[in-house]
């Protein structure tokens, strides 16, 4: 059925595409994958459902105009079930480690990997083959989910989201796509490291439970701390500053801040605000302009934690002996 | 003459101070089946990984087709097929559908690739199989599939490391006989690996004789033979009934014997310089004496294998 795509159109592709398209129907056509998205598809029409209950009382008294109505589909709910936002970041993870952790393991237990490399490739098609298939499969993945809960809003609530809205909307989905991405090279490196499936996934699930979990916790504790004993609001501020930024070692944490901003264009600011700060402001939600300039440095950490992580299990790879089933 | 289409010299490679591969000097001519034969761990597999490329000797060069593999891997892959012990194939998809990814892999048109998919399963004696699911083949049929797969790209030279591993008597006959009469067919120059002499034994044209990193000795049986056993007798076994104490001192006496020795079922063993088999039937029969048999036995890969392998004691 997918021979179709698989076949490429040209007469000879280069073998990273030959790589990639085989990847991709490999997902496609895996009980995983069937696995995978089916829990996505469940929990857009979910938090949607959750969202259309309550979008009513959402709406503000005074103007409909820059209220941006259609976001909220993303990021209200009734208390119930969490809104689409908290799910992607609660199940990007998984999807990520789902779609990465026996990546490179699964060839090696197999006995293709060996057999794989005496082909006329290069040792690194075979890694970056893998990333981008799976890269491709989430993207595509995502942001045809995130149009379809468009969709189903849009023929629910009958308003159409403004361009900016559409911006945000898809700025948001393609930072998602980084989120999990993030985590595909996180599993990807646990892949090249244990030569057990189960190992590697298990290993992915620790960090993301870690970052998850046990994280905010010890931010928490540390925050206690380390609290200053003369409250002065220097000292608070400061304080404030540094757990801010301790917490921000997590990607979860860079992801919800980033995707929090896009979201709610009422957000002004991701750090503490002093009342001479405020003080003067015009009570209006920031433009998309300045969301995005608020959020890069979270979108240039993730990124550089996904290059950090893919880069390691890329060297890891490149280094390692390749035996058959061994 | 054939020319060299693999050339080791000095090859050496070291895994923190452990060597894998000592000093190896290796050449094979085109068209020739050479056979690598040692026990499990002398090195042959890293020397194998080394040809193609995918591991860096620590010293020494190496020559694939006119390619150096740790400068230019692609070119040497291009022309070399390499079946590696216990081959994997993706389990769903189906035989042909394995064979064509390496098609598609070696940049080879569809068109072309699945005519010649088709070709291969055939030659293999796949053909009836080539629709079914790679994950419900036996060792034996995977095995075959190999060596299809091997031949996709057309290549100078195949690598078979250890690719009777695991196959059944018969299954290792008809392989090592498939492989003999492609390698004739086509030109293709073979090596393969081995720790069973006798498959060796039975289709290379030379044996390199491979022992804790290092060549013994390499060359076709009777020059292995000779390089093995040069100051050593021909073994003669005579059964001469009745045998006399008389008939041994005589034949003690004649002067290519060194010694003879009596075995318990009655047999007589002499081990002599050259071959004295003329003389030893002669003296039995003046004596009186009926000659029932007369063995001359060579040294075969057996005595060499055992000589040099068994028992862990190497030597040298």
């Amino acid at each position: 059925m997918f021979d179709r795509f698989v076949r490429p159109r040209a007469e000879s592709l280069h073998p990273f595409w030959v790589m990639v398209h085989k990847e991709m129907a490999d997902h496609l056509r895996s009980w995983r994958f069937v696995i995978l998205v089916s829990i996505l598809v469940l929990t857009c029409i979910g938090s949607l459902y959750t969202a259309l209950s309550t979008i009513r009382e959402a709406v503000p008294k005074q103007d409909g105009g820059a209220s941006f109505l259609f976001l909220k589909l993303f990021t209200i709910s009734d208390g119930t079930l969490p809104p689409f936002i908290t799910f992607v970041s609660f199940l990007g993870p998984l999807l990520g480690i789902g779609m990465g952790f026996d990546a490179i393991s699964s060839e090696r237990n197999k006995g293709t990997l060996s057999r794989l490399l005496s082909q006329p490739l290069h040792r690194d098609t075979v890694i970056n083959a893998k990333f981008v298939a799976a890269l491709i499969v989430i993207s595509v993945l995502l942001f045809a989910l995130g149009f379809l809960v468009m969709g189903l809003g849009l023929i629910a609530i009958g308003i159409p989201p403004t361009p900016e809205e559409l911006g945000r909307m898809v700025f948001f989905l393609a930072l998602s796509v980084l989120y999990v991405a993030f985590w595909l090279s996180v599993s990807i490196l646990f892949s090249t490291r244990f030569r057990q499936a189960a190992t590697s996934a298990l290993a992915g699930i620790a960090v993301w439970l870690f970052f998850s979990v046990f994280f905010p916790l010890l931010v928490n504790l540390t925050a206690a701390a380390t609290a200053p004993a003369a409250q002065t609001p220097e000292n608070v501020l400061s304080h404030q500053q540094f757990i801010l930024n301790l917490s921000r070692l997590s990607p979860s944490q860079l992801f919800s801040e980033a995707t929090t901003t896009m979201l709610t264009p009422s957000v002004r600011s991701l750090g503490p605000l002093t009342m001479e700060q405020i003080y003067g402001a015009i009570p209006s939600p920031l433009p998309f302009g300045q969301s995005l300039l608020l959020v890069w440095p979270q979108v240039t950490g993730l990124l550089a934690a996904t290059a950090v992580c893919f880069a390691a299990s890329y060297v890891l790879f490149m280094r390692q002996e390749v035996r058959s089933r061994n | 003459m054939a020319e060299d289409v693999i050339t080791l010299s000095a090859l050496t490679k070291e895994y923190g101070g452990f060597k894998a591969v000592d000093n190896l000097t290796l050449t094979i001519r085109r068209g020739e089946i050479f056979g690598l034969l040692g026990p499990n761990g002398a090195g042959k597999s890293t020397t194998i990984l080394m040809m193609l490329g995918l591991t860096e000797p620590t010293s020494g060069t190496v020559r694939v087709a006119g390619h150096d593999p740790t400068r230019d891997p692609l070119a040497v892959k291009r022309k070399v097929g390499y079946l590696p012990d216990d081959v994997g194939f993706y389990d769903d998809m189906s035989g042909l559908e394995n064979l064509l990814y390496t098609a598609r892999l070696n940049g080879i048109p569809d068109e072309t690739g699945r005519e010649r998919a088709l070709r291969l399963l055939e030659r293999v004696g796949l053909s009836e199989h080539g629709h079914k699911r790679a994950g419900t083949f036996s060792r034996g049929m995977r095995q075959r599939l190999g060596l299809a797969d091997v031949l996709m790209k057309q290549p100078e030279v195949i690598i078979l490391d250890e690719p009777t591993l695991g196959l059944d008597p018969e299954g290792v006959r008809d392989f090592l006989h498939l492989i003999q009469r492609l390698s004739r067919d086509e030109g293709i120059t073979v090596l393969l690996s081995s720790h069973h002499l006798h498959q060796v034994q039975q289709i290379c044209d030379r044996v390199g004789l491979f022992v804790a990193g290092r060549l013994l000795a390499e060359g076709n049986l009777a020059q292995l033979s000779a390089q093995l056993f040069a100051d050593e007798p021909i073994l003669i076994e005579a059964d001469v009934r009745p045998v006399s104490e008389e008939l041994v001192e005589q034949l003690a006496r004649l002067e290519p014997v060194i010694r003879v020795e009596r075995r318990q079922d009655g047999t007589l063993l002499l081990s002599c310089r050259t071959d004295a088999a003329p003389e030893i039937a002669r003296l039995a029969i003046q004596s009186g004496a009926a000659l029932h048999r007369l063995n001359t036995k060579a040294y075969g890969l057996d005595e060499i294998y055992h000589r040099y392998f068994e028992g862990g004691d190497v030597r040298v």
